[in-house]
């Protein structure tokens, strides 16, 4: 299978996956999965439906175990470290789930509120306060005591995002972060990408299909082809729309590009 | 059909390490809560005790009393015949002690608590909330199974101790409208016949219920597949697990306290 990558600015090393095969019993999400995610990269994870990019974002924090290959942060094995160590990793780590994932029976500012509290040592006052400050910066200002059932999803996503960032982490994790924003949202969310990476040099690694996303935040990507089942590219979004001929991520980069659906030709 | 079998014995297998390395995850839990390491939200355990407890109070009180009137009825048609009517305080008094105030309430919580607690985790699964739990770095069995064992546990004694005196209630409805018998008669009988230890071994096996139904809601819980169908297949998956559970604890008890003389 031909592959292509991009240049891309070398950067230190933050996460590495090195040969990473997915797979549940015999089926085989993705094999051979290897790159680098440099410190304070914006890091699109693309490809079609279905492919396994959500797939590999477990991966990546371990609520799936890789059938092959490894997953390092700085350089020391994740895959291969005992839980006590894993738990240390991901007090560094900031996840937003597909759904949003936010503890129901809790309000907004407590499910904010509840990493802070465990990892600490603030006091309740000072913990409700940042949790309400993180809300407001997603612009859930006002929303603070409502349930997650109380809100539209959007709205959870957002709080999703909140509590991702409760605890400033180094490191961010977006499952489809745009999926379900209305357009001036999911433009305000790619801003608020660029200040987390500007402001706090945060590595984020974005799963997404969202093209305008793609292209605004991304420094460095990989292509998973459903197809060949392994990752064909690499590299810079624009680079890769600009240089790699590959037809299914030409494709992709395009919108269907030249070769779209026969309604879109003249 | 050798591959069948083979398959089937698989499943058992899987099924059974499944049990023992959630058994494990939970004696560590219990251990580090045992060392004031173990934390789980307190408003949500005061909720699952209200929800274990004083919200199963309406069809505890129902099914016992029923449990009581039906055992006093049987008994009543057949000692009739022997003009040993009062005997039947007897027979609820130590049969809704020892054995039918612990199993109806077990399985009326099968049916209700270890349903919720399977379709609870359950959902949490499919909206991700355990795995947003597990990559903040906190135990979902510390924080999710845990306070449930304890709830049920605490108040599954309790509603035993309830059932039974609603079970007696039943019985001396039948006593005193069908068989003639005063109320201070039938209670005396009733005190006479049944021992402390009755009631002893009737809470200890509520308590015992209560394990096993928290655990087999929970497993299943945590089980549940990523569907709203395969939610809906845990919570029957729990209530079926559960109800064999007690039966076949409640049998060898049974065998246990006859070999011990109790």
């Amino acid at each position: 299978m031909p592959t292509y990558a991009a240049p891309s600015p070398q950067r230190e090393p933050h996460i590495v996956v090195r040969n990473l095969t997915m797979a549940f019993g015999n089926f085989v999400v993705m094999r051979d999965l290897s790159f680098t995610i440099g410190r304070g990269d914006i890091f699109i994870i693309m490809g079609g439906s279905g492919c396994g990019k959500s797939t590999l974002l477990r991966h990546l924090i371990g609520l799936e175990e890789p059938a092959r290959g490894e997953v390092f942060y700085d350089g020391e094995s994740f895959t291969k470290a005992d839980a006590g160590t894993r738990r240390d990793v991901l007090r560094h780590i900031g996840v937003l789930f597909q759904s949003g994932a936010l503890w129901s029976s809790m309000t907004l500012s407590e499910n904010v509120a509840m990493p802070l509290a465990a990892y600490t040592d603030l006091s309740p006052p000072e913990v409700r306060e940042l949790a309400c400050l993180k809300l407001a910066l997603v612009g859930l200002k006002g929303f603070e005591d409502y349930y997650p059932s109380q809100i539209s999803g959007g709205m959870q996503k957002r709080a999703g995002l909140a509590r991702a960032m409760a605890l400033d982490p180094d490191i961010l994790l977006f499952d489809e972060p745009s999926a379900g924003l209305d357009p001036i949202s999911s433009r305000l969310l790619d801003d608020l990408i660029l200040d987390l990476r500007d402001s706090l040099g945060s590595t984020i690694a974005v799963v997404t299909h969202e093209l305008s996303s793609i292209f605004t935040i991304g420094d460095n990507s990989v292509f998973l082809d459903v197809e060949s089942r392994t990752m064909i590219a690499s590299g810079n979004p624009k680079d890769l729309l600009a240089h790699c001929d590959l037809p299914n991520v030409h494709r992709f980069l395009t919108r269907g590009g030249d070769e779209g659906s026969p309604e879109r030709k003249p | 059909m050798l591959a069948r079998v083979g398959s089937a014995v698989l499943r058992l297998s899987e099924g059974l390490v499944e049990w023992f390395r959630f058994i494990g995850e939970l004696t560590l839990a219990i251990g580090r809560m045992a060392r004031l390491r173990a934390s789980f939200p307190r408003a949500d355990f005061a909720y699952l005790v209200q929800q274990a407890g004083a919200e199963a109070l309406g069809i505890v009180t129902l099914v016992s009393f029923l449990v009581g009137l039906i055992l006093a009825f049987m008994g009543a048609l057949q000692l009739l015949r022997f003009g040993a009517s009062i005997y039947v305080a007897d027979l609820v008094g130590i049969g809704m002690s020892r054995e039918m105030g612990a199993v109806m309430t077990a399985v009326v919580m099968a049916g209700r608590t270890g349903a919720a607690y399977a379709a609870q985790l359950g959902t949490m699964k499919v909206t991700q909330e355990i795995d947003a739990l597990t990559t903040f770095g906190f135990n979902p069995i510390e924080y999710l199974v845990l306070p449930r064992i304890l709830a049920l546990c605490l108040m599954m004694p309790l509603l035993c101790l309830y059932s039974d005196l609603m079970g007696l209630f039943g019985g001396i409805v039948v006593g005193t409208g069908m068989l003639d018998l005063s109320i201070a008669q039938y209670w005396k009988e009733t005190v006479a016949a049944v021992h402390l230890t009755d009631f002893g071994l009737g809470l200890f096996k509520a308590l015992l219920f209560g394990v096993l139904i928290a655990l087999a809601g929970c497993l299943r819980g945590t089980q549940s597949g990523r569907s709203a169908s395969a939610v809906g297949d845990a919570a029957t998956e729990a209530v079926v697990t559960s109800i064999v559970l007690i039966i076949v604890t409640d049998g060898s008890l049974a065998v246990i306290c006859n070999v011990l003389g109790i």
